[in-house]
């Protein structure tokens, strides 16, 4: 071709080329791909920093004794059989069986005994559970084939663990950056600086406050604040000019600090000496402080590494610590003078996600640690027996349990208890939600704040501009949890740790100058930069601006990793780089000179597959920029704003959004709090959940029947794959009023429609018996097979087969029997003790839910807790009925208010009858114009037979699709010409009518109907038990008893607050008058004379 | 304005009154006279009787073909009022019997679908027999040959040899689809011998029912018994009966020259020609939609007048294809005579309470049975 030459820097054509980029981006990583990301690297990374750092066992009883790991291994998943035989496992296995899908962890280690070394290969040290579709995972690399042979459904994402059988998220959790000075008022209202340091070794925080034009530190190990001026003493800096120099020697700065160097030359403390001494004798002695050490050296070693620990202090040279403690001084008195140098601690680039590679590193080490410990307690005991028989090894002590059920037990209860880093977190883990597909992907991006949820503060709630891009702003949910919940937007990427050694030496090799080499007035000199990296001081640099375009180049170029982030901030003369885990970041195409590096040509070559994600950034087009580095650039949302001074590009705007607000269509022209309803309320559409949901054995399934694509999709239903695993139907809607039943959002159904197979599904739930062992003795429960006469039809027997279980197909009516079980009576129990006669009683298994189910399938395996475990799957279809909750995609919710015949609906000049009647009054306070879009779109897809986009930001045009109605012969305003379906005659206006897509929502009517007329009561107090699983009373309460009141109905008052409630019998006695029993009284002694009168008193 | 006479020496009304009680007018923003005026004494101060007589419908009562196809005709129903084209209508779609597949007993399924699901899919298909010839099931009742017909489904999916794995699945194993052809009558009593040439089956062969992979299977037998789309529409014989009433278009002001060119090319359904004169003439207006593009913008709703006929209906009913869509419409009738019939000895009934009790004695089967027709079991 000979344009080829200026196709190069031909520009990009059209949008939708340029969002080809999107399925690119989630093709290589997923939507869940942080997850998986962090626990990688944990597995192949930092499993081994943390042996690393723990190698060495020793024994205090033998000096000579040494253990050394040299080396960790992760293997592949397996389960261990009753002979510690481990085979390979699926993660379908592990679900079914009710097993935890995880690998053994080995490592390599050589001990020293006397003057033996022995060396050891692959020694298990406890199991891991394994992340589905990371590296180790059986799924890794698999195409849909292979997974459907797993038994796996291919758009399933992974990033969970499989524990016992349930398959439990580590929801990410938003962490305040460690390492990072924050100058904000504190709750008194004093300016503060504070940091919180966090090392492998040590985790502190550290204060800095102004308090009465004073500066002081403020630690928990101290007891009373110190006066910066004698940390600054204590710490070497003996010289208050240096001092001064450090912090600024401006005459504003001397003037505020001024006071707080009085303070110290007034209590008489000017030497090193003597302000460790101070700093010594306020300090809080504790038991794991060395005793080798006296105060003044307690208080040097306390500055050096308790205070701000991640500054290096080597060999007690305080002098980084010392700048450091300087410009948080300064920075405080910045803010006094100019509050826009105060930090807002909800800015997200002040934010670090932790997920969930780091968190279970974190509980490995703790783990890891107490392995170790006891490790060294057996070593010890053993080697301290003087005659010791058999030959040592050290293998044989290993407490494998230690490590393989902390990680178990805390996965599978969500509870982080790790007292050796101060941490005690509950709800970590959740179980995935496998309400529908969506639910399931939505619960993967989720990201979880630490506030307490019923505090109410604003500030971490509400939306946060930094988060543009990185969180969906829809994406949140109502109540309690609102804003503290968040959720991932599609192109987001959470980093990982990155070396930083590399990193400074390259700042270095730029021209940034160690701070130990310069001084004072160099620092805070105004021509002068500081540079950071990840929150530590490293230098100084005289010409940031280069320093900033040269370390970008170099991430351009590949040089340093993609994910460094380098941001210079005017202001502050100072240049942030960052290269710590956790970040958010986003990708962006780089523009140059006023034109986007992507051009046509690589989206062609995109297109013709012979470029990948991967190659757009290696090439430096597009590059991932986080929070912080977001301020230092200027972002066009398309190409016709890229401008002169722009430096990146969007990818495409709809990825501010998340999954589940990307499913909306047309959000963009929704009211917000709609979107965000509907974020909450797809996550309950019933639906299709997976490629293998009949295969699956969850507790509780609801499988739409009849599942379809939606007419109007979007870009990101395609995307995740919501188009093959859809959450409702295409509903021909007409919105119009149509009898009383459609007040307050109600919807009028079809009759004619429900007959046909709309919104019918299936619920499917899961009971679980196990046969029991008790004792040694082989003493179980067993099943008990009936003959065929004695389970005659009618009989609660009917539904057994030959085995004692109910087979698939059969139906199940309350109070049928699907598992006749027997356990050993309570007298063959004692006797299990002797070991001898088992007698059995019936302990049958009843089906006891309200309504007639079919058994759909019948699970019998074991695992290591139960060897004999049965599954059974029992199916309830059901058709809509009144009451049972629909919601279009707007977060329009709606119960269904009346069943009409097809006859009796309103049909149109076409002959169309409407499946579903809504009433317009949802539409003018509700303000979903999306919704109203999505009529028309739809309705034009139907005639010109395609799918309708109704992609955020770039969905089809309004005006096109009501040309094409109009085309098709029906108003371009969308509204029809209907006929009453009871007269026959024409309605008195038009009718808006088209397809939309409905889903149908959890909560149905079936489920929640209850009422009781008498029955159980409660053992305790005799009062009617609670909640309708329980055959529950239903309350009278407060509002209620108000009401009958009002009216006057002061029988009924009676018998319900009185006679019915708590009414308890007892006899008493005629004659003394005091209480006895039935024919008995035991003051008189008698039962003959006495006659007995029972007396009904009423609490 | 007075009343006018026509020729047949009856009143007539003047012309708006006539206009508003014989168009229902279609403006852009809402239609307008959509109701009927069906009060014999509406116009009686202007000496108008608007009564329905018989003679006058008869007179004005006309029935016209437009299409006619297998499963579908549409034709014209002139001269009546609207509730009484609506009863056709509704009758059409809930009152006139079918055969459904109502009970199916499973011998055998393992399949993907559930057992209910598969019933539900089976029942929707529509079978090509005459109800007339079977009675309705009563409840309790043996299926016999009068009652019910029987079909079997017995398949097995297996492999066939030596096809390459890549191929389609229904080259690749025998039965994968499970169709409707593939239920087989099972005659009940004489069946055999009174449908003879023309057995009973599915209207249409190709309804798949579920699809199958090696090694599952699905046996199963069906019992079709006759009953009403009021209980299930699956016993609904019409894919759909619907009437519009007629378009009509006219010109208020002679549109011409680039107007009319405009007016042309406005209309999806292409209604108006050019003259030759260059003046826009509407004459196909029964092909209108009533889509109202013509009247959106502009003045345009003052030079055209959009409307329909009130007593002009244009029926379709699209048949599922058991019973041909001309004979419906007699059963729709028929069932609306018997009701009448059933209103008229009601009202006998009641007027003469003993004469009825004597005769619901002597002819209780017929009662039951007409009152479940019309009370819809
Ligand atoms: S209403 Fe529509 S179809 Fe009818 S004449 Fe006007 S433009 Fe044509």
């Amino acid at each position: 071709m000979n344009g080829a030459v200026e196709d190069l820097a031909a520009p990009i054509k059209n949008a939708e080329d340029k969002a080809k980029l999107l399925p690119a981006f989630l093709q290589v990583r997923g939507l869940v791909r942080q997850h998986i990301d962090s626990f990688n690297y944990f597995i192949n990374v930092e499993i081994w920093n943390i042996v690393k750092a723990n190698s060495k066992v020793n024994s205090d009883a033998d000096a000579n004794f040494q253990l050394v790991y040299t080396d960790v291994q992760v293997g592949r998943p397996s389960v261990e059989d009753e002979f510690r035989a481990a085979t390979s496992v699926t993660p379908q296995k592990c679900r079914v069986r009710d097993i935890t899908y995880s690998a053994p962890i080995t490592v390599d280690l050589q001990y020293t005994l006397g003057k033996e070394v022995v060396k050891q290969n692959g020694i298990l040290i406890g199991r891991l559970p394994i992340m589905l579709r990371c590296c180790r995972c059986l799924l890794a690399g698999k195409n849909d084939l292979e997974l459907a042979k797993l038994g796996e459904c291919p758009l399933d994402p992974g990033g969970y663990f499989i524990v016992k059988g349930t398959e439990k998220v580590v929801l990410t959790q938003e962490q305040l950056s460690k390492n990072r000075i924050i100058v904000e008022p504190d709750s008194k209202g004093l300016m503060s600086a504070t940091v919180q340091s966090s090392t492998h070794e040590r985790k502190s925080r550290t204060n800095i406050i102004m308090k009465a034009g004073k500066m002081y530190l403020k630690h928990n190990t101290i007891v009373e604040d110190i006066p910066v001026v004698i940390v600054f003493k204590a710490m070497g800096m003996e010289s208050d000019q240096e001092i001064m120099q450090l912090i600024g020697s401006e005459s504003e700065f001397v003037e505020a600090f001024t006071r707080s160097l009085e303070e110290a030359a007034s209590l008489k403390i000017l030497t090193q000496e003597a302000a460790l001494a101070y700093v010594g004798a306020r300090m809080r002695i504790t038991r794991d402080m060395p005793r080798s050490l006296n105060r003044t050296n307690l208080a040097r070693e306390f500055l050096a590494h308790t205070v701000l620990a991640h500054v290096p202090v080597v060999e007690y040279n305080f002098r980084t610590k010392c700048v450091y403690v300087a410009q948080m001084v300064r920075r405080i008195l910045l803010a006094l003078g100019d509050s826009s140098w105060v930090d807002d601690r909800d800015y997200y680039g002040n934010k670090r996600l932790e997920l969930a590679g780091q968190l279970i590193a974190l509980l490995f080490e703790d783990l890891f640690k107490t392995f170790n410990t006891e490790v060294k307690k057996r070593a010890t005991q053993t080697l301290s027996k003087p005659h010791r028989a058999a030959q040592f090894n050290i293998i044989n002590l290993f407490p494998v349990s230690i490590i393989t059920n902390g990680l178990e037990s805390s996965i599978s209860t969500g509870n982080w208890h790790v007292e050796r880093f101060k941490m005690d977190r509950a709800g970590v883990t959740q179980v995935l939600s496998r309400l529908s597909f969506i639910s399931a992907l939505g619960m993967m991006t989720r990201v979880n704040s630490q506030f307490e949820k019923t505090r109410k503060v604003s500030g971490p709630r509400s939306l946060q501009p930094s988060t543009w891009g990185m969180l969906c702003p829809s994406d949140t949910p109502e109540g309690e949890a609102c804003g503290l919940v968040k959720n991932l937007a599609l192109m987001t990427h959470v980093t990982t740790d990155d070396e930083a050694g590399p990193v400074a030496e390259l700042l270095y090799i730029l021209g940034t100058e160690d701070t130990s080499v310069v001084s004072g007035d160099e620092i805070n000199d105004k021509r002068n930069s500081l540079v950071y990296l990840n929150g530590l001081l490293l230098g100084v640099h005289s010409n940031p601006d280069a320093l900033t375009k040269a370390a970008r180049k170099l991430r351009r170029k590949g040089l340093i990793g993609e994910f460094v982030s380098v941001c210079q901030i005017e202001g502050q003369n100072a240049i942030y780089v960052a290269c710590d885990g956790g970040r958010v970041c986003r990708p962006l195409i780089i523009v140059e000179n006023g034109s986007p590096m992507v051009t046509q040509t690589h989206l062609d070559e995109l297109k013709a597959k012979t470029r990948v994600w991967r190659d757009f950034v290696q090439d430096g087009l597009i590059e991932y920029l986080d929070v912080n580095e977001e301020n230092n650039a200027l972002i066009a949302v398309d190409e016709e704003s890229v401008q002169e001074e722009t430096t990146h590009m969007e990818i495409a705007p709809l990825t501010i959004l998340g999954v589940c607000a990307g499913l909306i269509p047309f959000p963009d022209h929704n009211q917000s709090p709609r979107n965000t309803y509907q974020c909450a309320m797809g996550k309950q559409a019933v639906g299709a959940i997976a490629y293998n949901q009949h295969r699956r054995v969850d507790t509780l399934l609801y499988l739409l029947t009849y599942p379809q694509r939606p007419m109007v999709e979007t870009q990101v239903l395609t995307l995740v794959g919501g188009d093959r695993l859809p959450g409702g139907q295409n509903a021909s809607l007409a919105v119009m009023s149509y009898s009383g039943y459609d007040i307050e959002d109600a919807v009028v159904l079809n009759k004619a429609s429900l007959d046909r197979g709309f919104g019918r599904c299936c619920v499917i739930k899961k009971y679980t018996t196990s046969l029991k062992r008790y004792g040694k003795n082989n003493l179980r429960d067993r099943l008990a097979p009936l003959s065929a006469t004695d389970r005659p039809p009618g009989s609660r027997y009917e539904a057994l087969d030959a085995d004692g279980i109910a087979p698939p197909g059969e139906k199940l009516v309350p109070g049928s029997i699907f598992v006749n079980k027997q356990v050993p009576s309570d007298a063959a129990l004692t006797d299990a003790m002797t070991g001898s006669v088992t007698e059995y009683r019936d302990a049958p298994v009843t089906y006891k839910a309200p309504v007639a189910g079919y058994v759909d399938k019948v699970v019998i395996t074991s695992n290591e807790n139960e060897d004999f475990l049965i599954k059974t799957m029992v199916r309830e279809t059901r058709r809509p009925e009144i009451g049972d909750k629909f919601s279009s995609r707007h977060g329009q919710k709606g119960v269904c208010g009346l069943i009409v015949p097809q006859e009796d609906m309103p049909f149109s000049d076409q002959g169309i009858c409407p499946d579903l009647i809504m009433n317009p009054h949802g539409f003018p306070s509700r303000m979903t114009v999306g919704k109203l879009i999505e009529f028309v779109t739809g309705k034009a897809a139907v005639f010109e037979g395609r799918f309708g986009n109704g992609t955020a930001f770039a969905g089809d045009k309004i005006d096109e699709c009501a040309r094409a109605l109009v085309k098709a012969g029906y108003s371009y305003t969308g509204k029809d010409f209907f006929y009453s379906g009871m007269t026959g005659e024409p309605l008195r206006g038009y009718v808006f009518a088209g397809p939309i897509f409905y889903q149908k929502l959890k909560h149905m009517v079936k489920d929640k109907m209850h009422a009781r007329s008498r029955g159980p009561r409660a053992l305790l107090t005799r009062q009617p038990t609670e909640g309708r699983s329980r055959d529950g009373g239903l309350r009278l309460g407060e509002m209620e008893r108000d009401c009958l009141i009002g009216y006057g109905a002061s029988m009924l008052l009676m018998e319900r607050l009185v006679h019915s409630s708590d009414a308890f019998t007892i006899y008493v006695c005629q004659k003394c008058g005091l209480i006895g029993y039935k024919g008995w009284c035991q003051h008189c002694k008698s039962g003959v004379e006495v006659i007995m009168e029972d007396i009904s008193v009423d609490y | 304005m007075g009343s006018g006479e026509d020729s047949d020496g009856k009143r007539s009304l003047p012309e708006h009154l006539e206009r508003m009680r014989s168009r229902v007018e279609v403006g852009s923003k809402v239609p307008s006279n959509s109701e009927g005026v069906y009060y014999s004494g509406a116009y009686s101060s202007m000496g108008v009787d608007n009564s329905l007589s018989v003679s006058d419908l008869e007179k004005r009562l006309k029935v016209k073909i437009l299409e006619k196809e297998k499963d579908r005709i549409v034709f014209e129903l002139i001269g009546i009022d609207a509730p009484i084209a609506n009863t056709i209508r509704r009758i059409l779609l809930s009152e006139v019997p079918t055969m459904a597949i109502e009970k199916v007993s499973f011998f055998a399924n393992s399949s993907v679908i559930h057992e209910e699901i598969l019933a539900h899919r089976l029942g929707l298909i529509p079978l090509d027999v005459d109800p007339n010839l079977f009675d309705y099931m009563e409840e309790g009742a043996e299926p016999s040959e009068v009652n019910a017909l029987k079909f079997r489904l017995k398949v097995q999916c297996t492999k066939v040899a030596a096809v390459p794995a890549e191929a389609k699945p229904s080259l690749k194993y025998h039965n994968s689809d499970v169709f409707s052809s593939m239920l087989e009558w099972e005659p009940i009593g004489e069946q055999a011998e009174v449908f003879g040439s023309k057995p009973p089956k599915p209207v249409n062969d190709d309804i798949l029912i579920a699809k199958l992979r090696p090694g599952q299977e699905i046996d199963l037998e069906v019992l079709a018994v006759k009953g009403i789309s009021k209980d299930h529409a699956k016993w609904s014989p019409v894919a759909t009966a619907f009437y519009r009433m007629l378009p009509q278009v006219e010109l208020l002001k002679s549109i011409e020259g680039a107007d009319a060119i405009e007016l042309k090319d406005m209309c999806p359904s292409n209604c108006f020609d050019i003259e030759e004169s260059g003046k826009a003439v509407a004459v196909r207006p029964g092909q209108c939609t009533m889509c109202r593009e013509c009247i959106r913008h502009g003045d345009w709703e003052e030079k055209i007048r959009l409307s329909r006929v009130r007593d002009h209906f244009i029926f379709s009913i699209e048949s599922t294809g058991a019973i041909a869509p001309e004979d419906l419409f007699m059963r729709a009738l028929q069932v609306l005579v018997d009701k009448c019939g059933n209103v008229v000895e009601r009202l006998t009934e009641s007027l003469d309470v003993s004469s009825a009790q004597a005769r619901a004695s002597t002819n209780k089967e017929h009662l039951s049975h007409l009152t479940r027709m019309s009370t819809g079991r």
